[in-house]
């Protein structure tokens, strides 16, 4: 039983990523990394639940197999075929937002990088919905930097995938994706924390395609 | 095996065997190399040489299944067009709804008017169904912001993406000897004197070109452009064997569709210039996308298909 769940996991991974790629035709772009297996955490902007699927879809084989997503509990538990679609698909890091919860999510997320994969996290907490270019980053980017000092914290920033899929719209448009890899970046020595999310928010930024008027 | 078929396998192999003249003049270059060095020159000519393999064998192919063939290499042609179009218009949430209606209704339904042979409602069906209901679907979302811009950008890649590139297979409609299944090589035809006139165009260009046509749009020179159009003459006469025209006839034919292309890839150029992008988009190998190597095609379909019913239908 257990195989034949892991089994179909496998399969509509590839199908969702065969359907994420013939939809926007995504593309990598690797501006700032090579597409090599090191331990990174990719951190990307969001817009829209296509994101993370974006993203997953976008990376080599090589480096699909060795990375997790860091995703809401709330959501992806709230039903069974999302319970089969998170946790077993994308192989998520389930982290619960409540704070009344004592199972912290920063306790989770280290685990999973002392178990050696890469990550996916999207520091701004929520959809973006508004017209700034990214919401103020929460601290967990932070805290994973000092905790584990030598992964690459990687930025990457998903072109277009608001007017793909709005939020409140059932038909997704089949427009050409693109997910850039910026340059990585770590903690510096004495650097606090609020400097280091501004620097890391702002290495975001520069990977946005120049908006035109 | 009938004589379409024959002329058919004789033009793919004629292909294959300039494509290896290519591909094996590319190679003797590249052995010739000092060891461990790159010319970028060279490998930007290889990679373009690998796409139009796959190019000949898909357009081979699709003519050799016939109609059916045919259509669905092109409808996937303006597809892939569309969403590249689209991706740098101008649009707004509220115009999800048209947008997906232009993707998943409009296109399909314009190739299959062209697949059933309904002369009069593929010729109307964009211009006019398409023109006026779409943006009455955005308007209905009551965002009036850049509205025109919104909806005639829109009109505009679902003209040249769909309408425009559907007037390739549409040529298998033209009726004009008894034997109606030798419309499908017109297509042949079409295709290749404005592909080969481009990549003539391109050589002459380099070669002795001098006064720019369009200077801080394009490198296309007037010199260029009259060689490319005197070679596709040349090529379009040597041709006519496949299609129901006489010698005049399709070199004139084909020198008309091989301006009008040429000239069509300066105003892709203007729009990409404006967006502030070099290619369309990546899916071509070497080429970059599906416009950046259909844009003359693009341009010259419909002329060919207006001009071949008015003087041949």
């Amino acid at each position: 039983m257990k195989f034949l769940r892991h089994f179909a996991a496998r399969i509509v991974g590839h199908a969702l990523r065969i359907f994420a790629r013939a939809i926007t035709a995504v593309r990598a772009d690797w501006q700032g990394i090579e597409p090599v297996p090191r331990q990174r955490v990719y951190f990307a902007n969001h817009t829209s639940n296509g994101d993370m699927p974006m993203i997953w879809a976008a990376l080599p084989s090589a480096l699909r197999r060795e990375v997790r997503p860091v995703a809401a509990a709330d959501y992806w538990l709230k039903n069974k075929l999302r319970a089969f679609v998170g946790p077993e698909v994308f192989n998520c890091v389930l982290v619960d937002r409540r704070p009344e919860v004592k199972d912290k999510p920063m306790d989770k997320i280290i685990a999973a990088l002392d178990e050696g994969s890469s990550l996916i996290i999207f520091p701004e907490g929520n959809r973006n919905m508004t017209d700034e270019l990214l919401l103020p980053f929460k601290a967990g980017l932070y805290n994973m930097g000092v905790a584990r000092p030598d992964v690459d914290l990687v930025p990457t920033w998903i072109a277009n995938l608001n007017t793909i899929m709005p939020k409140g719209e059932i038909i997704p448009l089949p427009l050409i994706c693109t997910v850039t890899f910026g340059a990585p970046i770590h903690v510096k020595e004495g650097e606090t924390k609020d400097e280091f999310l501004a620097r890391a928010s702002t290495a975001l930024a520069e990977l946005a395609p120049e908006t035109k008027s | 095996m009938s004589s379409t078929t024959v002329d058919i396998l004789l033009l793919a192999f004629g292909s294959f065997g300039i494509l290896i003249a290519l591909t094996f003049l590319g190679e003797v270059l590249r052995a010739r190399q000092e060891p461990g060095t790159q010319n970028p020159v060279l490998e930007t000519y290889m990679t373009r040489i690998q796409s139009w393999w796959g190019m000949v064998a898909f357009v081979g192919t699709a003519l050799l299944v016939g109609k059916l063939g045919v259509m669905v290499l092109f409808a996937f042609c303006s597809f892939a067009a569309l969403r590249e179009f689209l991706t740098l218009t101008t649009k707004a949430q509220a115009d999800h709804i048209s947008l997906a209606l232009a993707f998943f209704v409009v296109l399909p339904l314009q190739y299959l008017f062209v697949g059933m042979g309904w002369t009069g409602m593929y010729t109307v069906f964009i211009p006019v169904y398409a023109f006026l209901l779409l943006p009455i679907v955005s308007a209905l979302r009551g965002n009036a912001e850049k509205f025109l811009i919104r909806v005639a950008e829109t009109q505009w890649g679902l003209m040249i993406a769909v309408f425009c590139v559907s007037h390739v297979p549409a040529l298998i409609n033209l009726t004009i000897t008894e034997n109606s299944d030798r419309a499908v090589l017109m297509i042949a035809f079409l295709v290749m004197v404005v592909q080969f006139g481009d990549l003539l165009e391109y050589f002459f260009g380099r070669r002795i070109g001098r006064n720019k046509i369009a200077p801080g749009l394009s490198p296309k020179t007037w010199e260029g452009v009259i060689c490319g159009v005197l070679c596709a003459m040349v090529i379009g006469s040597l041709l006519s064997w496949i299609t129901p025209f006489d010698v005049f006839g399709a070199a004139a034919l084909a020198g008309a569709s091989c301006l009008v292309g040429m000239l069509g890839s300066l105003v892709f150029a203007a729009i990409k210039r404006d967006r502030g992008v070099k290619d369309w988009s990546h899916l071509i190998p070497g080429q970059g996308g599906f416009v950046d190597q259909l844009d003359s095609v693009i341009f010259a379909a419909p002329i060919f298909y207006h001009l071949v019913r008015f003087f041949y239908g």
